[in-house]
């Protein structure tokens, strides 16, 4: 079992005839994922050659769900044009929207996240990695060959820490891995992670990624605490990193909390959530909590 | 990217806000000129991206031109929280009646908008939260519907504003919009004694990610190693240790930092050199860091996810030679990890580069930098 995205997951790709779209979806490919489309406005029609598999290429969302019965979306699309992107994909109600695009307006962002809320799709990212399970189906740019399919969940707001601790706990490997993304506003949060880790009978004990700035960590303490009952085991990155200058004033008083990582590891370690000094401590954290060697 | 004073109160300007009638100036001489066009007793304020001017000295009463090229004298150069005052806005005095706060921004813990109004203002607003939190009016703003002038006015109502700071108010969030701010802040929003709003201090917060839809000319006058760092599209920090480090991914980089740290040696720096990796890049990154004189040894932490390794020692490679006798002084520790691991750490022992040494781990390469910086 998996969290969000499994071998039965029908992907198309938004921006599949870029040069980074093409790149990926070949890669996406190649670790078993099923992808049924891809989207380009005005190259309706068209398909696109990946050897084992042509793709054929549909000039909106709306036609390619149709025609193909696609579920997950993946973005690849140029920041001007990703706010778009995805509210095609909104109003097409696929699930799972995944951005994987890096600079993306926060007004953008924060207008598709609450159209999102008010529709049926779940948005991943943006600036984000994406996310895999491994074995079944890849949505993203996370590798795939790095490491294995396991019992363990995986949730992170860096893409490169992703890829660290699951390269290390290869040999136990991953129910899902999902890399939320880093920008100040997010589709999906720890907590969402969290509880479909919790729910999900593939998953036996979660690895909990965060970095300095806002509160999400602190937010999953608290979730953690009332709600989930398999073990966690968390590494916070950003102690020794210069106080962040975002948003001033009146940022800091609305998340209540300076964001920094000191903070966030004593909220995790408050609830009973182990935190790693390192990568490759809380690695062992997770062997230990698993009884694994 | 944060604004200076001036440059919020032009934008509050072109969105109809009221502000003093006042002007930026460079030198004493352009105050002074200023100050005889408004013909007013005037004020001068430092600009600097910082709070606390008042207390530090940088906001200081003229009362004509004479005095206002005397103040600016003083002001212009001052260090302020070490941010130097290159510019002074030369305004109006003006008297308040009433001093209020009002905000908009983007909160991200919700992922949403929100605004932020009290009737209390002139004080450091978190002084405010934390004495007399009921005091500030918060209301999360729907996105999609905006601020109309009902919401406006409610606002306004509950924090206890006069009538006349809803259209104000409305006239803020539009900032907000149409110049993709992350914040628009004013404190203090002023009434004055013939009942004006006017915006006395302004403090604007744009989103460099919407740059494209913009003509911003927001130009940062600098000539640092992050200055330098930012022309050639590199993401650098620069912190006050001696071991240098590069990394691929901000997360890794500020893990990187951390473990360097456990090891006992500070830091001299953030560079995250992204997803590539190419020689080029990594070129320009060894060079900055070579560059700053503290940096006893530089740490290269990569994990190839999509980026083989492979790749990455010979941009490691290319770069040294790149850089010729100066990549030859600082010991350079190369920790590669991850796709084609073992091909990479081959290509960098066949090059036998006098200045580099690998280890395998992150812990153990982190420690033998932090030993290096030491002088062991």
């Amino acid at each position: 079992m998996a969290i969000f995205l499994t071998k039965d997951s029908r992907v198309l790709v938004q921006g599949m005839t870029g040069a980074e779209g093409r790149r990926h979806t070949a890669r996406m490919l190649a670790a078993g994922t099923d992808i049924v489309a891809g989207v380009t406005p005005g190259k309706g029609g068209a398909s696109v050659d990946f050897g084992e598999r042509t793709v054929p290429v549909f000039g909106s969302v709306a036609d390619a769900v149709e025609q193909t019965g696609a579920d997950v979306s993946v973005v690849f699309v140029p920041p001007k044009f990703t706010g778009g992107a995805v509210e095609e994909a909104i109003a097409a109600k696929v699930p799972l929207c995944v951005v994987i695009t890096e600079g993306v307006p926060v007004h953008d962002a924060v207008r598709f996240r609450a159209l999102a809320a008010a529709g049926d799709t779940r948005i991943i990212g943006p600036n984000c990695p994406g996310l895999i399970s491994p074995g079944q189906s890849s949505a993203g740019i996370i590798p795939a060959d790095i490491t294995s399919a396991g019992r363990i969940g995986l949730v992170s707001k860096s893409g490169t820490l992703t890829y660290q601790l699951m390269y290390e706990l290869r040999d136990l490997g991953f129910s899902t891995a999902v890399g939320i993304g880093g920008d100040p506003v997010v589709g999906t949060t720890h907590i969402d992670c969290l509880r479909a880790f919790q729910e999900d009978p593939g998953t036996d004990a979660i690895v909990m990624i965060g970095e300095i700035g806002g509160d999400a960590e602190e937010r999953a303490a608290a979730y953690i605490a009332a709600n989930v009952t398999k073990p966690v085991v968390a590494y916070v990155a950003g102690f020794t990193a210069p106080e962040g200058k975002t948003m001033g004033h009146a940022g800091a008083i609305v998340s209540g909390s300076s964001g920094t990582a000191q903070a966030k590891k004593e909220a995790l370690e408050a609830v009973g959530v182990r935190v790693g000094k390192t990568p490759t401590e809380t690695a062992r954290l997770m062997r230990s909590a698993l009884g694994a060697r | 990217m944060d604004l200076y004073e001036y440059q919020a109160k032009e934008l509050f300007g072109r969105h109809g806000i009221p502000v003093p009638a006042g002007k930026v100036a460079a030198t004493p001489a352009e105050a002074r000129a200023i100050a005889a066009e408004l013909d007013t007793p005037v004020v001068i304020k430092a600009q600097v991206k910082t709070g606390g001017r008042g207390k530090a000295g940088g906001i200081r009463p003229a009362s004509g031109p004479a005095a206002a090229e005397s103040e600016a004298e003083r002001v212009i150069g001052m260090d302020i929280k070490g941010h130097i005052a290159r510019r002074v806005l030369v305004e109006a005095a003006t008297v308040p009646f009433e001093e209020y706060y009002a905000a908009f921004l983007v909160d991200r813990a919700e992922g949403a908008f929100l605004a932020m109004v009290s009737a209390q203002g002139g004080m450091e607003i978190e002084e405010l939260a934390a004495r007399d939190p009921d005091a500030i009016v918060k209301l999360p703003i729907d996105p999609v519907a905006g601020v109309d002038a009902d919401t406006a006015r409610q606002l306004a109502g509950k924090a206890g504003l006069p009538e006349q700071a809803a259209g104000v108010l409305e006239k803020l969030w539009r900032v907000l919009v149409e110049e993709d701010a992350l914040l628009v802040e004013v404190n203090p929003l002023i009434c004055t004694t013939d009942q004006q709003i006017m915006a006395l201090d302004g403090k604007v917060t744009v989103d460099d990610n919407a740059a494209f839809r913009h003509s911003w000319e927001y130009a940062e006058e600098s000539v640092s190693l992050e200055a330098q760092a930012k022309a050639k599209g590199l993401n650098y920090v620069k912190l006050d240790g001696k071991v240098g480090v590069i990394g691929n991914g901000a997360g890794l980089v500020m893990s990187t930092l951390d473990v360097v740290a456990g090891a006992g040696a500070a830091p001299a720096n953030f560079l995250d050199i992204g997803g590539g990796a190419s020689a080029q890049v990594m070129a320009d990154g060894l060079e900055i860091i070579l560059a700053d004189p503290d940096v006893r040894s530089v740490l290269v932490n990569v994990f190839g996810g999509i980026t083989a390794c492979d790749a990455v020692a010979n941009g490691i490679v290319t770069a040294l030679q790149l850089l010729g006798e100066r990549g030859h002084g600082t010991p350079i520790v190369v920790r590669l990890d991850g796709n084609n691991a073992e091909v990479g750490r081959r290509i960098l022992s066949d090059a036998r580069h006098p200045a580099v040494r690998q280890v395998s781990t992150m812990d153990g390469a982190a420690e033998m930098a932090a030993r290096l910086a030491a002088g062991a």
